[in-house]
């Protein structure tokens, strides 16, 4: 049965099905119970599943984390809600030093299954610690995954990918897209989903390769569209950590050039990464640079400026056109 | 001095004096026959040997540093002797005493010191936990694991409860905090275990917190209690029952087990710059090991052979460390790749195949006789 749904709902409904199909499914986070999160994810689980599996924790991100990791060890597979991007950080020692290294301390002896869902990024009007974009951290953490999504097909699919993944999983959610709908096939085989670390060609194209995750797909693809002198491609990336690298480099390869767009700054930022790696690996095929079109490297402005601060269809296009220069 | 700063000894729990006699509890009755109380010298000997050795071995160069549990020697072995096979523990780092008695083999304990592993036994197997070096990061671990515990369905009289070490140190830490908080909210069945040795590195309880330590259950809403950390029979007695209250739904329970840490932090550190030596000497007249011995001899439970006995199979487990110790490989270079993630991961088996090719290339040279 195909569904018409925003990226919130077809979580929510991919959050279900995976705790549905498996009773040591979990959901926990602050006001995930009763009021379904502030975002409304985890709507009507509470009232379906009960308190033990929809538990409404304590306000503190480190015990979040850092309980879900005991629950894990214990054989549950908990599925954390972190409120937003920019409180992540009191948790960022129970998910660095212990989450990502319980693998491999124990020389694989355990698994801490724990997805942590953090609804991140710009473009909503928030107040300060709303709207950041923190991925690089967590791509910088051997052990973790780290994926995202730009639509609700991938939104139902990769929440249940990120669930029955034996990784810790960083899922992060474009909270500026929650409202975004697409149809999407509930009733399909997990199989016919594409896998959690595959990047997907969202709009074929020859001259260029445009890169993005996240909230920026969709901005991306604005930017081919507007632009009717060249034909962009545009890649969606979806996992941060791993990058499907075959993918963007079998893009690049046939293009000749590549731009790399996110919300979070540029300086060690994940687009950086990429660009030296494929400036590596397809040296020769390259017509131009790798440029990179992302934040400054400034705090999240006040949110009276926000549309200045993140990449838009000009400024991506703008760096397109400085991949055409070359 | 006060009782209202951390530094004050309020009233504690005491069942064996420093001279070796019995005390009634009337809150925690000692249920132990002569063979147990045998038992208990035996581990607490042997602990210490296992303790003694590793820093020696540190001194030679076998191990990297080493973390003595040297005076906390009945804190440990008592409390974790009141565990049942089914209950699981999670340590900090200098827990050798509770790994002891889960059977965790000695020389695996210094795998990670020594540097050839991370951890070095299957947690699943013994009950108990890796080490973890992160000063309170454990108590979140061990109250999840708990939760999961209640969910199971697992508690109940003959059922399972978890117990978590920390130090005095650990209290300051905002996860310990939590750990209390959640526990206390979600009535898991964790006993959060204490070993309050005096000294965080070189602060004294007094730069760590203003009250005494075991207080802080109380703001939290489940009980607290301080017991004599040097005394075997108050940290079996108290353990017991407070882990199975914990099994019996009653809820979370701190116990501060008040001791010493006689020796150094770490190898790497030096306690004479930062307390005095008669300090030392005061803790030296409470050792766990000396009023068990004075306990056993004055109620006739052990002669003299059976204290060298003890003694004899000590030597006999030191010398087997030694040469455990010196005979554990090191690991195979690529092992830095492994178990990082359990999924493929196309990044990883790159550089894996990359640091492969190039270790074998010294191979290839050296067959061709080098450069």
């Amino acid at each position: 049965m195909s569904v018409n749904l925003t990226i919130g709902k077809a979580i929510n409904a991919g959050l279900r099905r995976a705790m549905e199909a498996d009773p040591k499914v979990l959901v926990m986070g602050e006001d995930v119970g009763r009021l379904g999160g502030v975002f409304r994810v985890t709507d009507q689980l509470h009232k379906d599943f009960g308190a033990d599996r929809v538990i409404d924790t304590p306000l503190a991100e480190s015990g979040i984390v850092g309980t879900a990791i005991g629950l894990a060890l214990r054989g549950y597979r908990p599925v954390c809600e972190i409120q937003f991007d920019g409180f992540f950080f009191p948790a960022t020692n129970q998910s660095f030093t212990q989450l990502a290294k319980m693998r491999r301390r124990s020389a694989g002896a355990l698994s801490v299954p724990v997805v942590l869902r953090i609804p991140y990024g710009g473009g909503i009007g928030a107040v300060e610690h709303h709207s950041e974009s923190p991925e690089a951290y967590f791509a910088h953490t051997a052990g973790l995954r780290v994926v995202t999504v730009a639509n609700a097909v991938d939104a139902y699919w990769m929440i249940q990918q990120a669930i029955t993944s034996q990784d810790p999983v960083v899922f992060f959610e474009p909270k500026r897209r929650y409202y975004d709908k697409a149809d999407v096939d509930t009733d399909a085989s997990p199989d016919s989903a594409l896998p959690m670390g595959a990047a997907r060609v969202a709009r074929p194209g020859t001259d260029a390769t445009l890169l993005a995750y996240g909230p920026m797909v969709k901005t991306a693809l604005q930017a081919a569209e507007a632009d009717t002198d060249h034909s962009l491609e545009v890649v969606d990336l979806r996992s941060i950590s791993p990058v499907d690298y075959a993918t963007v480099e079998e893009s690049v390869r046939r293009t000749g050039r590549l731009v790399i767009t996110h919300e979070a700054p540029v300086s060690g930022g994940v687009g950086g990464e990429i660009a030296a790696r494929i400036t590596e690996s397809c040296f020769y095929h390259l017509e131009a640079p790798v440029i990179r079109v992302g934040a400054f490297d400034t705090p999240y402005p006040q949110s009276r400026l926000e549309e200045h601060y993140l990449p838009d269809l000009d400024r991506i296009l703008d760096g397109v056109d400085r991949a055409f220069t070359y | 001095m006060s009782d209202n700063t951390a530094h004050g000894e309020p009233e504690l729990v005491q069942l064996l004096t420093p001279d070796g006699e019995l005390i009634d509890h009337p809150d925690y009755p000692l249920e132990i026959g002569p063979e147990d109380i045998r038992g208990l010298y035996r581990d607490l000997v042997l602990v210490r040997r296992v303790d003694t050795e590793a820093v020696a071995l540190q001194r030679q160069g076998e191990l990297g540093l080493w973390a003595s549990l040297l005076g906390q020697e009945a804190a440990q072995i008592g409390s974790a002797r009141a565990l049942r096979p089914q209950d699981t523990a999670f340590p900090s780092y200098r827990e050798h005493g509770v790994a002891w008695v889960r059977g965790v083999e000695p020389k695996a304990l210094l795998g990670m010191w020594r540097g050839v592993s991370n951890g070095g036994w299957d947690p699943a197997q013994h009950g108990l936990q890796l080490y973890t070096i992160v000063i309170g990061s454990q108590t979140l671990h061990a109250t999840g694991y708990a939760m999961g515990v209640q969910r199971d369905g697992a508690t109940g009289e003959d059922g399972s409860a978890v117990i978590v070490y920390f130090g005095d140190g650990a209290t300051s830490q905002g996860d310990t905090s939590e750990a209390f908080n959640f526990a206390a909210v979600n009535n898991a069945p964790v006993v959060f275990f204490l070993q309050n040795n005096q000294w965080a590195i070189s602060e004294p309880p007094e730069r760590q917190a203003r009250v005494p330590l075991y207080r802080r259950a109380a703001g939290f809403g489940f009980p607290g209690v301080r017991i004599d950390g040097n005394d075997v029979f108050a940290s079996l007695a108290v353990t017991r029952k407070a882990m199975q209250q914990a099994r019996e739904g009653q809820g979370p329970m701190l116990i501060e087990a008040f001791t010493y840490r006689m020796g150094a932090h770490t190898t790497n550190d030096d306690p004479t710059r930062y307390r005095v030596a008669a300090e030392l000497e005061e803790w030296k007249a409470k050792d766990p090991i000396l009023r068990l011995r004075a306990h056993i001899q004055q109620q006739g439970l052990g002669d003299d052979d059976f204290f060298t006995e003890v003694e004899n199979e000590a030597d006999r487990l030191g010398e087997r460390l030694r040469s455990e110790c010196r005979s554990l490989p090191d690991p195979d270079p690529l092992d830095i790749f492994h178990e990082v993630y359990a999924e493929p991961n196309t990044q990883l088996d790159l550089q894996r195949a990359e640091f492969a090719d190039y270790l074998a290339s010294f191979e290839d040279a050296g067959a061709e006789g080098g450069r």
